[in-house]
């Protein structure tokens, strides 16, 4: 299976076109054709990835792999760890140019199975519960499609063995996410947000191209192993990689939803609630995560990333994770809160990278996969059955007694989330942390555990607001239906034992074991399990759960933050310096887009208006001019002159000619003996004389 | 004898059949014309052949007297249907072809 990875996006890709085409026509309208298609591509992800188990256990206990090549002394250097596995590289020439091969193919390492497993997994549960959520929606039929091309797209782009194909695979994220976000393009709102999300994307997405071009013209190829290992080589030029990870980096501040162009996550929630959570959990913003896990010797080396202190990849992470949790404090939209902790929490695996902690990295994109996920598809639930689709928390309220599974699976998600023991939350989080702290980023150690507080204490805010108090909504709340509940329980399921995967204190280290390269791959450090830190983490977590729920539950009463944000000053313009998140967007749209728009819209008027009208009346006007011209001088006279004149002259000539024809047989026998006499005559004259 | 003797009476005899063929209206007499310069044409060859020794003008004359005999009757024969056409054998009214 691993060497025809390629079978798992192609599967997706060829639903979107069946169900384009034939969709309509089906029993199921399309749906079922998604889901057996995401299915199948799930059952083969499971195939590939043990098989690529088994790979590694083989060069593990067999020849060693290539350590065999290297001799004792190589041998001697990597004993205690594993043999470098080789990843399975298939691909084609899709052509050429100017000598440069682009090929397309498939780079199968643990990484892209792990990848290819959680992408195939939550667009499956996703799929299933979409046939409920979506069930009345006028355009079901094409948003199965759609999901199909996104997660196709997705699927693309984690195998892609090159970085012109990851670039493809991309693009094509970004486009499903503007037709999926922009669904029910009937609200202006909607399509707004559509374009928002594809036009701040396309600025990270200009860096990325800038960053492929960069490292083709470094390494000399596209190639992901040929990249990574030029990364590694001795003779690597340090200035070119910095370069390349700078661009590379702004691709991901785009793609993942990081620091300064985080805006346009939470607008991206005027999708459907399916679109929210594939979007949140398994595809588009861990593109951009993706994207650093799979380049990242690049980084390692750009970014010195060994050398320890701050780095951009670090920096931008541990801002986005402050900023995105704080705004999730002060949002009314449920999913808004979550919009603003995937932001944070993608920003703990981006800084999760940026201090060397790769493994962990990748961990917390696994296990937030699921529990995002299940959040999001919750918060759908709620809105499905309890407020009549609403995501507005004041709507919300009392909502455990109606909906319990709900209710428990979303707790099971929040506490994920926050991080408590043994959820998956915590074995990930926990994991980046001590490893920053052991790689000397001491900062974003700190950074990160502030972090986690604050998300501990937001989500009691948010279930807090959903779940409990007295029920402020105007429906008649219900517990959804079995096709919403399943994938709940099945992620709630994943959300707690998915973590136990790589569970250093359980002596599980699968993740360590399976998923991290051994070729052309730094030698990372791996921390040991720290319980000091785990402690601290996990407690952290309680006492800020412990806060927020001593206020939210006992607000109704007079605490004593109960109306802070009226009564000081200070706490005032915080509020409404978060309300207005940090002013960014008024920096996009008011100063740059309007600003942007204002003079150039003017200038663009005065240059249709002068120029281009100009050019267009000058155009035509000459136009007629020479149009005339022709027509009196060169058609008039000349052409009709010609002819007329030719005619006139036949006729003349030919009036001239007729008295020569006079019918008298006589005369023509004069001119007969005449021309003859004359022409005896030059016979004589030249002949005699 | 000397030739020009017999070239001179050629020559007088084409020319009054040119005369003839020019001057003459009535049909008749232009055919009359034209075998008159047949015949000049014709003591000319033999004229020649006499005093060249060679035959071949003779048999040539004779060709000339055959072809004149069949041209005199088609040429009589238009005459005749001018004349029944236009009740005249004036040459002058026959312009029918006039441009």
């Amino acid at each position: 299976m691993l060497e025809h990875a390629w079978l798992i996006p192609a599967l997706p890709a060829v639903a979107f076109f069946v169900i384009l085409f034939f969709g309509k026509r089906l029993p199921k309208k399309g749906a079922e054709v998604g889901i057996i298609a995401m299915t199948i591509s799930f059952v083969l992800s499971i195939v590939a990835a043990v098989d690529w188990i088994d790979r590694v256990n083989a060069a593990d206990t067999g020849e060693h792999g290539l350590g065999a090549f290297f001799g004792k002394g190589f041998m001697a250097a990597a004993e205690g760890e594993h043999a470098v596995v080789a990843p399975v590289v298939k691909s084609v020439t899709w052509w050429t140019s100017g000598g440069v091969d682009f090929g397309v193919g498939t780079y199968v390492d643990g990484l892209t199975v792990m990848m290819l497993i959680v992408v195939t997994l939550v667009s499956l549960l996703v799929y299933i519960y979409s046939t409920a959520y979506m069930h009345d929606d006028r355009r079901y039929t094409w948003f199965f499609a759609s999901l199909s091309l996104f997660s196709a797209s997705m699927l693309t782009l984690v195998v892609a063995s090159n970085t012109i194909e990851m670039l493809v695979g991309w693009e094509l994220v970004g486009l499903c996410s503007f037709m999926l976000i922009g669904f029910w393009w009937e609200d202006r709102e909607n399509s707004r947000a559509a374009i928002k999300a594809f036009l701040t994307t396309r600025t990270g997405d200009i860096g990325l191209m800038i960053g492929i071009i960069i490292l083709f013209f470094t390494v000399g190829s596209f190639g992901v192993g040929a990249t990574n290992s030029y990364a590694l080589s001795p003779g690597a030029q340090h200035d070119l990689l910095l370069a390349a990870s700078i661009c590379l980096m702004i691709g991901i501040i785009g793609k993942s939803g990081q620091f300064p162009l985080h805006t346009w996550l939470p607008d991206a929630m005027a999708g459907p609630t399916p679109v929210s959570a594939l979007i949140h959990a398994a595809t588009m913003v861990v593109a951009g995560v993706y994207l650093g896990a799979r380049l990242y010797p690049v980084f390692y080396d750009g970014f010195s990333i060994e050398a320890g202190g701050v780095n951009m990849m670090a920096l931008i992470g541990g801002i986005t994770i402050l900023i995105g949790a704080v705004l999730a404090f002060v949002q009314r939209d449920i999913k808004k809160v979550l919009a603003y902790s995937t932001i944070s929490q993608i920003g703990y695996m981006v800084m999760g990278l940026g201090v060397g902690a790769w493994v962990a990295a990748v961990f917390h994109l696994f296990t937030h996969a699921f529990f995002k996920a299940l959040l999001f598809l919750g918060a759908g639930s709620v809105s499905h059955g309890g407020t009549h689709h609403s995501f507005d928390m004041r709507e919300m309220g009392g909502l455990r007694k109606y909906m319990p599974i709900t209710f428990w699976t979303f707790l099971i998600g929040s506490l994920a989330l926050a991080g408590i023991f043994p959820l998956a939350g915590f074995w990930s989080k926990d994991e980046i942390l001590v490893n920053a702290g052991s790689n000397g980023f001491d900062t974003f150690l700190i950074v990160g555990l502030i972090g986690a507080f604050l998300t501990a204490a937001y989500m009691t805010r948010c279930v807090y607001l959903t779940f409990f108090g007295e029920y402020r909504g105007h429906a008649q709340p219900h517990e959804s239906e079995p096709a919403i509940t399943i994938p709940l329980i099945v992620l709630a399921g994943l959300s707690i034992i998915a973590g136990i995967i790589n569970a250093a204190p359980l002596g599980l280290e699968k993740f360590t074991e399976y998923v991290e390269p051994t070729f052309a791959f730094p030698d990372l450090v791996h921390a040991e399990f720290d319980y000091p830190k785990a402690i601290l983490s996990v407690s952290i977590a309680a006492v800020a759960i412990g806060i927020a729920a001593f206020y939210w539950f006992r607000h109704e009463e007079t605490g004593p933050l109960k109306g802070l944000t009226q009564r000081n000053k200070l706490a005032h313009a915080g509020y409404t310096f978060l309300e207005n998140k940090y002013y960014l967007d008024h920096l996009y749209e008011n100063v740059i887009v309007d600003g942007i728009r204002g003079p150039v819209s003017a200038a663009a008027y005065w240059v249709n208006q002068h120029v281009i009208d100009g050019v267009v009346n000058g155009a035509g006007r000459t136009a007629t001019r020479v149009g005339s011209f022709a027509y009196d001088t060169i058609d008039q006279r000349v052409v009709d002159g010609a002819v007329n004149g030719m005619a006139y002259e036949t006729g003349e000539a030919g009036e001239e000619l007729r008295k020569v024809q006079s019918g008298k047989v006589q005369r023509y026998a004069l001119w007969l003996f005449a021309a003859t006499g004359v022409l005896a005559l030059a016979v004589f004259i030249t002949n005699v004389l | 004898m000397d030739i020009n003797q017999f070239l001179i009476l050629s020559a007088f005899l084409f020319c009054v059949g040119i005369y003839g063929v020019l001057a003459r209206r009535n049909g008749v007499l232009v055919l009359m014309s034209i075998e008159l310069m047949l015949n000049a044409v014709s003591i000319n060859l033999i004229a020649f052949s006499a005093f060249g020794r060679e035959v071949a003008g003779q048999v040539f004359a004779l060709f000339v007297i055959t072809i004149a005999a069949a041209e005199v009757g088609v040429g009589l024969a238009i005459v005749l249907l001018i004349y029944r056409n236009l009740s005249s054998p004036d040459l002058d009214e026959v312009d029918q072809l006039k441009g």
